[in-house]
């Protein structure tokens, strides 16, 4: 591989608390050999092509700590090759993949297969998750260590919530013991049955089983509760009301948790499901304006400090149908970066707070080496246009499946290439 | 109300729900269903205004009077009327609502009129047919000619419905009748009370513009007209009630309670009744207080006033 250079950019870093006009130079091998302001005409050899990136902004690229793929057992809904092209459109160069597959990743050997797929058809980093439970049927705990052990970086339910108290406060102490990473859905799963929507006025409106922000608000009080004696490390992998916000708010200063937020919740609120928009049909539900600005200034106050694409792909057909018939998610990898830049361009959040939320914080979170652009580190990073404007359409997307939460949205920000050890991988 | 000009056409391409209709597109179907009346008690009933039309009843859902009334109003105007009770055909097969439409669609009906237990049903319907599509009860969330033939009954009696005060009572979560009637009513210029107990309110209910009681008899205090609703049991997942007999003591409309409204009030409900739960069934059947019967003759009316309308 031929020596890159890369000048004039904007370089935003927040891993290295860097944020100023700048070159990047990466070696043969692929990692990062320098970086700032110091990288400029100057110390560049004169016989080296560089690439002028005047206007444009290099970030590290993108760690998404919540997406599913269809990897084994849905491959027509994703599979990590398809992921991978997503993802790299959207300047995400590497994911966390929850365990809700089939079969579901829950044992040593699936996860041997899961390594090998990865590595043979992603281009992608892919870090995979294992269920916490057997089966994911919330009543005994997986080998957390010799898991941990084959590579798989955290362990969470996916889409499911340990009910159990007992079963929770047991695997806080063996995640304890044996250093793991705890990711929750929070939601007491009685308290939301059946449930579609935000449980309001919109609810009542459409005639949906509404699903109560006191069910998100029961499991994350019951867990910190428990936190205070077992203090494993974990994360509430998504908050979607301001009630959540507050008792986080509450807690933050006596127990250790960190907190994700997708970015479906942070753009948009009940209102947008419109007409019976199964497309916004998203768990956790979408919830009122007061409650999507509670989490912006969440993510303002650090008491959020990730932000996810939540990517769920379903085929068409499984969106089709009547709202309550109809599954449940979105796909969101490639327009994650974007989405979050509106939230930039409507100065909700600032430029830096956002990239953090979508690099090294997750990465940090997940104790893996990524989301930076630290010296001597692999070179993945995306170069981006933020004030590109440009409107999402079902069609143009990469994903295998079209489920958009935000077809039509005119945006701003697009991701022009993006590299993974140094190589272009995606180019616009 | 004052007689409409002929020359008015419906706002809405489908009668999806209450909430989509503007005060004028439900004055020109009840002004139309008051012609209706006459007819219906005539010794020829039929008329031909929709030959040549056929009508499909698609029905996901069991139903006696609902789909009886639209069948015999699409046959007294002269359609040619097809009812399909898909509870236990296509649906087992796996086939989806969409493809349903599809397949009735290519057989080029005229208007389908659809029941489904899925709130937003109907909605769905709509954007992949051709025709016009009518709601006959979709879920928990409208049931437009159920309330326009409420609103007929009371202006049949009362002769107005601006300023009266009503409660509509019972099951109000899972009911797609006190929706539509709440919008309807509203919209008329009523002034609405709900009354039900806190498991069967729904969130926010304040916020359709109600007044809502967790207390019965304060919730009846001087009404015009009380409407009853079914219990409806077969929506329950979990347990809402302790009992069918406290439900009675409590909610159940008696003569006890109905001192609370006017003493000219009259009492309605859509039927079917659970007798001796949600109402005393002596009060049912007292034909001074009850118009329970009428509404059902009216909303023959009232569904072939929707039917020659959105046929058009």
């Amino acid at each position: 591989m031929r020596k890159k250079y890369f000048l004039n950019a904007n370089i935003i870093d927040p891993h290295n608390s860097i944020e100023e006009t700048g070159g990047l130079i990466i070696n043969e091998v692929g990692k990062i050999e320098a970086v700032g302001k110091k990288v400029n005409n100057n110390n560049i050899p004169s016989r080296e092509k560089y690439i002028d990136l005047k206007g444009k902004c290099i970030i590290p690229g993108l760690v998404d700590m919540r997406v599913f793929v269809g990897e084994p057992g849905f491959e027509y809904k994703e599979n990590f090759r398809t992921l991978s092209e997503a993802a790299l459109s959207g300047g995400v160069t590497s994911v966390v993949t929850m365990p809700n597959t089939n079969p579901i990743i829950d044992n040593v050997s699936i996860v041997d297969f899961l390594k090998r797929r990865g590595r043979d058809k992603a281009k992608i980093n892919i870090f995979p998750t294992a269920s916490l439970t057997k089966n994911l049927e919330g009543t005994n705990m997986t080998e957390f260590g010799l898991l941990q052990a084959k590579g798989i970086v955290g362990f969470t339910d996916g889409y499911k919530t340990i009910q159990n108290t007992r079963l929770m406060s047991r695997i806080m102490r063996s995640a304890y013991d044996l250093n793991c990473l705890v990711m929750q859905h929070v939601e007491d799963e009685e308290l939301s049955k059946d449930g579609m929507v935000n449980d309001g006025i919109i609810s009542t409106k459409l005639g949906l089983q509404g699903i109560s922000e006191l069910a998100e608000k029961i499991i994350i009080e019951r867990d910190l509760t428990l936190l205070e004696d077992f203090n494993c490390r974990y994360h509430i992998s998504q908050v979607s009301s301001e009630k959540s916000i507050d008792v986080i708010k509450q807690r933050k200063d006596s127990v250790n948790f960190t907190c994700g937020v997708s970015i479906n919740n942070l753009s948009l609120n009940e209102n947008d499901i419109g007409d019976f928009r199964t497309f916004l049909k998203l768990s956790p539900p979408l919830r009122t304006e007061e409650d999507r600005q509670s989490l912006i200034k969440g993510v303002n106050n650090d008491l959020i400090d990730v932000i996810v694409s939540d990517h769920k792909p379903e085929d068409e057909e499984q969106k089709r149908l009547t709202f309550a018939q109809a599954s449940t998610g979105a796909s969101g990898v490639e327009t994650l970066l974007p989405l979050a830049l509106e939230l930039y361009h409507n100065e909700s959040i600032k430029l830096n707070k956002i990239i953090k939320a979508l690099t090294c914080n997750p990465a940090k979170i997940l104790k893996i080496d990524k989301g930076n652009l630290s010296i001597g580190n692999d070179a993945d990073f995306c170069i981006v246009d933020v004030n590109k404007p440009w409107i999402v359409k079902k069609e143009n997307l990469v994903s295998k499946s079209k489920n958009t939460s935000i077809e039509g949205r005119k945006l701003q920000g697009k991701v022009l290439n993006t590299y993974v050890n140094g190589e272009e991988l995606y180019k616009m | 109300m004052a007689k409409q000009n002929k020359a008015i056409k419906i706002s809405k391409k489908h009668l999806l729900g209450i909430q989509d209709l503007s005060i004028s597109d439900v004055n020109h179907i009840l002004s139309e269903a008051k012609q209706f009346i006459a007819l219906n008690k005539s010794k020829n009933k039929k008329i031909d205004i929709l030959r040549g039309k056929t009508q499909i009843n698609l029905f996901f859902e069991p139903s006696t009077r609902t789909q009886s009334s639209f069948e015999l109003a699409g046959k007294r105007l002269g359609a040619d009327v097809m009812s399909m009770n898909l509870s236990n055909s296509a649906i087992k097969k796996g086939e989806t609502l969409i493809d349903t439409a599809m397949t009735l669609n290519a057989m080029h009906p005229d208007i389908i009129v659809v029941r489904h237990q899925d709130s937003g049903a109907s909605n769905l319907l709509s954007q992949k047919v051709n025709c016009a599509v009518l709601n006959a009860g979709d879920g928990r969330r409208e049931h437009p000619t159920q309330a326009l033939l409420d609103a007929l009954t009371i202006i049949d009696r009362k002769q107005k419905i601006q300023g009266l005060k009503i409660a509509i009572c019972g099951d109000i979560v899972h009911s797609r009748v006190a929706r539509s009637n709440i919008y309807l009513l509203n919209m008329l210029g009523a002034e609405v009370n709900i009354v039900a107990p806190s498991n069967l309110m729904p969130k926010d209910s304040q916020k359709l513009g109600v007044n809502s009681f967790s207390d019965m008899k304060k919730g009846l205090k001087d009404c015009d007209i009380v409407m009853m609703l079914r219990l409806q049991n077969e929506r329950m997942t979990s347990s809402f009630l302790s009992s069918n007999r406290e439900y009675y003591e409590y909610y159940g409309l008696t003569p006890d309670k109905l001192k609370y409204a006017k003493d000219d009030a009259l009492i309605m409900h859509p039927g079917p009744m659970n007798r001796g739960i949600e109402i005393d069934t002596k009060l049912a059947d007292d034909i001074n207080k009850s118009v329970i019967k009428e509404q059902v003759e009216l909303g023959v009316a009232v569904r072939m006033a929707c039917l020659k309308i959105f046929c058009e």
